[in-house]
């Protein structure tokens, strides 16, 4: 423990954080005995912050999703919608140093603390999700997912129109605001449609999202008023970009194993 | 059809209660069934605090899913106990929490707010004036705790003031989703506050506190004063 203790002696001097490194400042956090770590903030010579998070550009224009989801519709989504979140989360980083330097994935599971989300974690999720979202839509989208993907959602729902079912059902049975996930469970080892309330993720479960769907109303009244229903299917049926949920699945097989290799008889 | 100038004394008195009710015999035994309220007012009279598109959609068609999902959820409701099905009523009190809170919350809603001509906006006077200088130093200070809190709160709910039954004294609270202020405790709900997305989103796009600051514009503190000294006479 010699390390920790070289660490503190050189914080609780220099007020200064020793690193841009997430990961290790957290450590630190939980390693730092509290006198050192009020004396660290209130020293005043706070470094000067030069990088935040930014708003992510979806990965096509912004009317490119008409008619199911209109110009002004996306852009007051993204645009003021989501930057508000981005500019929420950057003027708490500004006064919490510890959180500075971490990747989104990171903000978003240390934030939520275990269930006793910081105050941070509603911006933090909420870009991220959101970032997710548009990613999980492209112009054309719609149809059905091929080849490795099909196959594991007949394995999982029995059929693709089963999976469908379950993702409309659990769409238009969500109270209140959230997301509808499909989500590949790193436990259980299958795919499953889950939902979650207000700026939940799946992610805060250590589970690999692989589609997000925005059911807070501001996802769709401009465009839909209060017909989620209607939505919900322009979504499955035109937006949805299985070309991404396949790329994201063949990452997520890196971490899961779906199931037994299929060993050729010699 | 905007003009709602009709309006009967069995809905008056019920909407009193807070629900519109009609007992309809079904079988041999009756299932009370609920239905839309009437509004009070022009869907464009609360109009520039609150644009008649959204009064119209809101009371159109979300309180009127509220009512329909409400009345079915209770005839299922009915049906399984009736059967001695434990796990299905089980499974119905999420619907029927969420939609009968709906339809409790926006009968509400309506009642307390009012046009500018009929007294919207206009502070409080009397015993529910002075309850409030009371318990919280001013008006001003109350609108600025129930705007904050209504601000704050994440997702979808409402932001309440409520008169504590037994303690006689007034709370600011919310309640998320579709709640009912009853869920919080023994409390009567005087003012009441949507902030849902689709109370405000397609005039005040996501700038909850603009639509928090306006929506005073039309508060009816005259109903609110009528439930408070049934209370506290």
């Amino acid at each position: 423990m010699g390390w920790v203790s070289t660490h503190a002696h050189f914080l609780g001097n220099s007020g200064l954080l020793s690193s841009n490194d997430c990961a290790s400042n957290l450590n630190l956090k939980t390693l730092l005995p509290p006198r050192l770590r009020s004396s660290r903030v209130r020293s005043g010579e706070a470094r000067k912050v030069v990088a935040f998070h930014g708003l992510r550009r979806p990965p096509y224009k912004l009317d490119a999703l008409e008619p199911y989801m209109s110009q002004k519709m996306v852009e007051m989504h993204w645009g003021e919608y989501q930057r508000a979140y981005v500019e929420g989360l950057n003027k708490q980083l500004e006064k919490n140093n510890i959180l500075y330097g971490c990747t989104m994935d990171e903000l978003v599971t240390v934030t939520y603390n275990n269930g006793n989300p910081l105050p941070e974690f509603n911006n933090a999720a909420q870009v991220w999700n959101h970032d997710f979202f548009w990613e999980s839509m492209q112009p054309g989208g719609g149809d059905i997912p091929k080849q490795g993907l099909l196959q594991q959602i007949e394995k999982d729902f029995g059929s693709f129109l089963d999976f469908r079912e379950q993702f409309i059902e659990a769409a238009l049975s969500l109270f209140g605001s959230g997301w509808v996930w499909l989500v590949l469970k790193r436990q259980k080892k299958k795919l499953e449609v889950v939902k979650t309330s207000n700026a939940i993720t799946p992610l805060v479960w250590d589970d690999i999202p692989i589609l997000a769907l925005d059911v807070w109303e501001h996802a769709y009244y401009p465009d839909y008023k209060n017909d989620r229903s209607s939505y919900v299917n322009a979504f499955l049926d035109h937006l949805v970009s299985w070309n991404v949920a396949t790329g994201r699945m063949i990452r997520a097989e890196a971490f899961v194993n779906l199931g037994e290799p299929t060993i050729p008889v010699a | 059809m905007a003009l709602r100038t009709v309006f009967s004394r069995r809905t008056l008195a019920s909407l009193r209660s807070g629900l519109s009710s009609s007992v309809t015999p079904t079988g041999t035994r009756s299932l009370v069934t609920f239905s839309l309220p009437d509004l009070p007012y022009d869907y464009g009279a609360l109009e520039p605090a609150i644009s008649g598109e959204i009064m119209q959609l809101h009371h159109q068609k979300h309180h009127q899913t509220y009512v329909t999902n409400y009345n079915k959820a209770l005839e299922q409701l009915e049906e399984a106990s009736n059967k001695g099905d434990a796990p299905a009523v089980v499974k119905l009190q999420s619907a029927i929490k969420f939609n009968g809170g709906g339809h409790i919350n926006h009968s509400i809603f309506w009642q307390n707010l009012a046009p500018v001509h009929e007294g919207g906006g206009e502070p409080p006077k009397g015993s529910l004036g002075w309850a409030i200088d009371e318990h919280f130093g001013s008006l001003e200070a109350l609108v600025s705790k129930m705007n904050a809190e209504g601000a704050a709160l994440q997702g979808s709910g409402w932001v309440w003031l409520g008169l504590d039954k037994e303690l006689k004294k007034l709370v600011v609270d919310t309640t998320p989703n579709q709640d009912p202020l009853v869920t919080k405790g023994p409390l009567i709900p005087l003012i009441g506050i949507d902030v849902w997305e689709h109370a405000y989103y397609l005039q005040y796009k996501n700038v909850r506190p603009d639509y928090l600051k306006n929506i005073w514009k039309v508060i009816s503190w005259k109903n609110a004063s009528k439930v408070y000294e049934k209370e506290c006479p």
